[in-house]
């Protein structure tokens, strides 16, 4: 399976070579749903240049990128198309190695749950086969490489693909098994972005599944294991941010970069939903709904958990969707990261209810969204409400997509243990629906 | 190379900041075309310049080859490169540019204006400004006319019904055709209100002389000194029926989405009727209980099929963006034509070289010979042409609601089972350049000019060679969106009439 994958890879890098020569490369780099005042490259060179100067990079509300990040660059400026080239190819390596170790305890789990009669017996076609599976990887890292979404990103060297790489390495030290490892890749998503504080919950179920600990609230061994791993986390993320504070000697940079994303000053229209209601609010309630719209944001985590804690990794990428449609920030590159696990959850597809639909949603705003903008900025025919309408609904057909994708997967889980032929009391045939 | 001119002068505000400026631009081209507007202009500023109410600098500006030059000036006072037009700075500045009125008068008595609103891509200025001319010029006494038809007063009756219809038919023709009608149809890129202005000398009883012209030309420019803000309360969308009535965006949008409406019931009529055709996941149903004996080699192909017609279509768009403008020189060295003429041809040859194109490149892959394959294709090719046609109506609504109104019943009703010859008719007659054709003679029609067919097909090559040359001088869209967006589409729907 080597040899696909470095022809995908190829194809990949030489598209990428491609576009960066080409004139696209500064038309992709300005759009604002590709670049977020968090990670434009524009923004990264500004704070190198601050540094150069001696100048602390925070000074100014330009830079909101961590040091280990302005260090990276320091460095490797020279290289910085084929450091963004690398960090693509290594996120879609770390994910085949993940989703190839997965399909493999997936196999192993079903076959255990078979030998012990836990199945219904007429569900023999929706166990998975190791035939079908077998493709699966290489798609995943095709689907993520091949993206226009995670193409673009690269183009304009956002460094939300450096945030990407983090957490698929986190994502295969997870499904590896080591949880020191994991807790230190979770450290550094976190580091960078806030929001991958929720990955937390499904990283801490998935080990305790792979160490046989059964998620009990009232087991010893449950709490040691939270205590060891949440330790493991807590202090790989001190570290860090020690370290971030004697690489620039003062601790700017927590307000410049925690507090931005906390409390979205920089009101610049992006694919998400914050920009336009701050933007015609009052002062006076703004604090209120910052702390509505993040609490929102990681709010799910704790229902998701209750419901999905036999399943983690799905209760993954729903939870990685989650936070790349109610970040602060979003943008493309963090969309194209949950699409790439799409592919894993094909054997789903009998029990979507309208993938059609979601599919066309998110297409025509994707193609709606520079349209709208040059309506709007270059030819002032339009105004904000139009953009505004295009990312509410390409972020409705988000929550469509990943909410019919939870109720299939729920779907598939009862009719393994109750049958496909569901019945009622009387013998009539019944239907499953989701109250 | 062409090297040019501009001439300028501003008119500073007595009491005024510069901050905000108008423009009067006369286009001074050799020949009668526009011999009599520098002199009102001039006379113009020297009345001006005696006057105190100016709130706003007014630039009079003499541009040289036309769009040309009102292109290197614009270019030039917004300190930007837009186009390959290079221009040397302009010494003198006056603010921002609050509206511009170009005017053309090639007699010295006028009976009538004809006012001019489309410019480049479409883009059509504020209706205010519009209604503003009329207003002042139904108040003064000077007859309006717009794509030089006279008003009736029996808009009611069927006659005047029709005479509106052609009236509208006229515009959305200019404004398909994404040129602009005048000077002005520049300024607007940059977000600058403008009309273009045309003196027509017609045998009628009642001529203006330049007394009454200088009048008009006075009030308006005094109209728009009293503006406090840029004109952006009306509409931007509209069309004009007549000089006194618009049809607004709310009303002409729905129709347009009918028609998409057409295509988005096909497609999924069609998609429904073949769930394994989706592209987004593999079509081998992989739960039947015999389904381990299938390799999952053969659950690939169900989207690999698609993907050979569909990049030989995009490289034919490619070709036929790309290889007219490269093979220009190679062309004029190797064949006896002058370099229009290569072009033209050149263009003529890859478009009918694309319909000849090999249609079963898809059994280049195994297990691929599926009867239903072009389904999958014709679904592929409609959403890809409902998207094209939704984006295109946005910007430049005129020519998305032409090209839907032609294509979209033939790439509804294509399929490779029925009548071939009488399909393979409504396809040709539906692709682009026979539109393109078709247009020519029609907007003769309507203008009551009507053309032969020689003339008819010498205009159409004249447009072909004018839609390259203005996309590469002004940046006009129309020729790559035709040759990029839509041609490669028109060729898949043409892949799936003779798929084998």
């Amino acid at each position: 399976m080597a040899a696909p994958l470095v022809l995908v890879v190829l194809v990949a890098v030489t598209v990428r070579a491609a576009l960066y020569r080409s004139s696209l490369a500064a038309f992709i780099s300005e759009r604002v749903e590709v670049s977020s005042p968090l990670n434009a490259w524009k923004r990264v060179v500004e704070g190198l240049a601050l540094l150069d100067l001696g100048v602390s990079p925070y000074s100014g509300a330009v830079f909101h990128e961590t040091p280990l990040i302005i260090y990276l660059f320091h460095f490797l400026i020279e290289y910085a198309e084929m450091v963004f080239m690398v960090t693509d190819v290594l996120t879609a390596v770390a994910l085949y190695l993940a989703i190839q170790d997965f399909n493999k305890v997936v196999f192993k789990k079903q076959k255990l749950l078979i030998e012990l009669d836990k199945y219904a017996p007429d569900v023999a076609e929706l166990i998975q086969t190791p035939m079908e599976m077998h493709y699966i990887p290489l798609k995943v890292a095709l689907f993520y490489l091949l993206n226009p979404y995670t193409v673009m990103s690269c183009v304009a060297k956002c460094t939300c693909a450096i945030n990407n790489t983090v957490i698929a390495f986190f994502i295969l030290a997870t499904i590896k098994g080591s949880a020191f490892l994991s807790a230190v890749f979770l450290a550094l998503a976190t580091y960078q972005s806030l929001y991958p504080l929720t990955l937390f919950a499904p990283a801490l179920l998935y080990l305790l599944q792979r160490q046989f600990i059964p998620v009990k609230l009232k087991s010893k061994s449950f709490w040691l294991y939270t205590m060891q791993y949440a330790a493991l986390y807590l202090c790989s993320l001190v570290v860090i941010i020690c370290l971030s504070f004697f690489l620039l000697n003062s601790w700017d940079f927590i307000p410049s970069v925690y507090g931005f994303i906390l409390s979205v000053p920089d009101l610049t229209p992006n694919i998400g939903l914050f920009w336009y209601f701050f933007a015609e609010m009052f002062e006076h309630f703004s604090l209120f709904f910052v702390c509505v719209f993040q609490i929102n944001a990681f709010f799910y985590t704790i229902p998701l958990a209750i419901k999905l804690k036999e399943h983690p990794v799905f209760f993954l990428f729903v939870q990685i969707a989650i936070i790349s449609i109610f970040k602060s920030y979003p943008t493309v590159g963090d969309v194209a990261l949950y699409m790439a696990f799409l592919p894993l959850w094909s054997h789903l597809y009998r029990f979507l209810r309208n993938v059609f639909i979601p599919s066309c949603v998110l297409i025509v705003c994707s193609i709606l969204f520079p349209v709208l903008w040059h309506l709007w900025i270059y030819a002032g025919s339009a105004n904000s409400n139009f953009y505004y309408a295009i990312t509410l609904t390409f972020n409705i057909g988000q929550i469509q997509l990943i909410s019919d994708y939870f109720y299939a997967f729920l779907r598939r889980e009862y009719y393994l243990s109750h049958g496909l032929h569901l019945t009622r009391q009387d013998g009539t045939e019944a239907m499953l629906v989701l109250k | 190379m062409v090297h040019g001119t501009n001439v300028y002068g501003i008119l500073r505000a007595p009491r005024a900041a510069s901050t905000e400026a108008l423009v009067l631009s006369v286009p001074c081209s050799p020949g009668t075309h526009n011999n009599q507007a520098v002199g009102l202009m001039l006379a113009l500023a020297a009345y001006f310049r005696e006057q105190i109410y100016w709130a706003k600098d007014i630039i009079f500006l003499v541009t040289e080859h036309d769009l040309l030059g009102t292109e290197a000036w614009l270019e030039a006072y917004h300190d930007i490169n837009l186009t390959e037009v290079q221009s040397s700075g302009t010494p003198g500045r006056a603010g921002a540019i609050q509206a511009a009125i170009a005017l053309e008068l090639s007699s010295d008595v006028v009976t009538s204006f004809d006012v001019a609103v489309e410019g480049l891509n479409g883009q059509l200025p504020n209706l205010d400004l519009l209604n503003l001319f009329h207003a002042f010029c139904q108040k003064n006494g000077l007859l309006c006319t717009i794509q030089g038809k006279l008003p009736r007063s029996d808009w009611e009756s069927l006659p005047g019904y029709a005479h509106s219809l052609q009236t509208l038919a006229l515009m959305v023709l200019a404004q398909a055709s994404g040129r602009p009608r005048g000077d002005h149809g520049l300024f607007l890129r940059y977000r600058v209100q403008a009309l273009t202005l045309r003196g027509i000398n017609s045998f009628r009883q009642s001529k203006h002389g330049m007394a009454a012209v200088g009048r008009t030309l006075e009030g308006m420019f005094r109209k728009l000194n009293n503006l406090l803000e840029r004109l952006h309360q009306s509409y931007f969308f509209y069309l004009l029926p007549s000089l006194s009535r618009f049809v607004s965006i709310g009303l002409y949008m729905p129709a347009f989405g009918f028609l998409l409406l057409v295509l988005v019931l096909k497609i999924s009529f069609d998609s429904s009727f073949q769930p394994s055709s989706r592209s987004s996941n593999p079509p081998a149903d992989p739960y039947h209980p015999s389904a381990t004996s299938i390799s999952p080699q053969e659950a690939r192909p169900g989207l690999l099929v698609l993907v050979p017609p569909v990049l030989i279509c995009e490289a034919a768009g490619l070709a036929l963006y790309l290889l007219p403008v490269l093979g220009q020189q190679v062309a004029t060295q190797h064949f006896p034509v002058s370099e229009a003429e290569a072009v033209v041809l050149t263009i003529i040859a890859i478009y009918v070289a694309g319909m000849a194109l090999p249609h079963n490149t898809h059994r280049v892959l195994p297990g691929a010979g599926a009867a239903r394959g072009w389904l999958a294709l014709k679904l592929v090719a409609l959403v890809a042409l409902a998207l094209v046609l939704m984006a295109l109506a946005l910007l430049n609504f005129s020519l998305g609601f032409l090209l839907a109104a032609t294509m979209v019943p033939a790439a509804a009703a294509v399929q490779p089972n029925g009548p071939k010859v009488l399909l393979a008719a409504v396809l040709v007659l539906a692709t682009p350049a026979v539109t393109l054709l078709l247009g020519i003679f029609l907007e003769r029609e309507l203008l009551e000019v009507p053309a032969g067919v020689g003339e008819g097909w010498q205009l159409f090559l004249a447009a072909l060679g004018e839609g390259l040359l203005q996309h590469h001088l002004y940046g006009s869209c129309l020729y790559p969106l035709l040759a990029l967006g839509v041609y490669p589409l028109w060729l898949l729907l043409w892949n799936v009439l003779f798929w084998k």
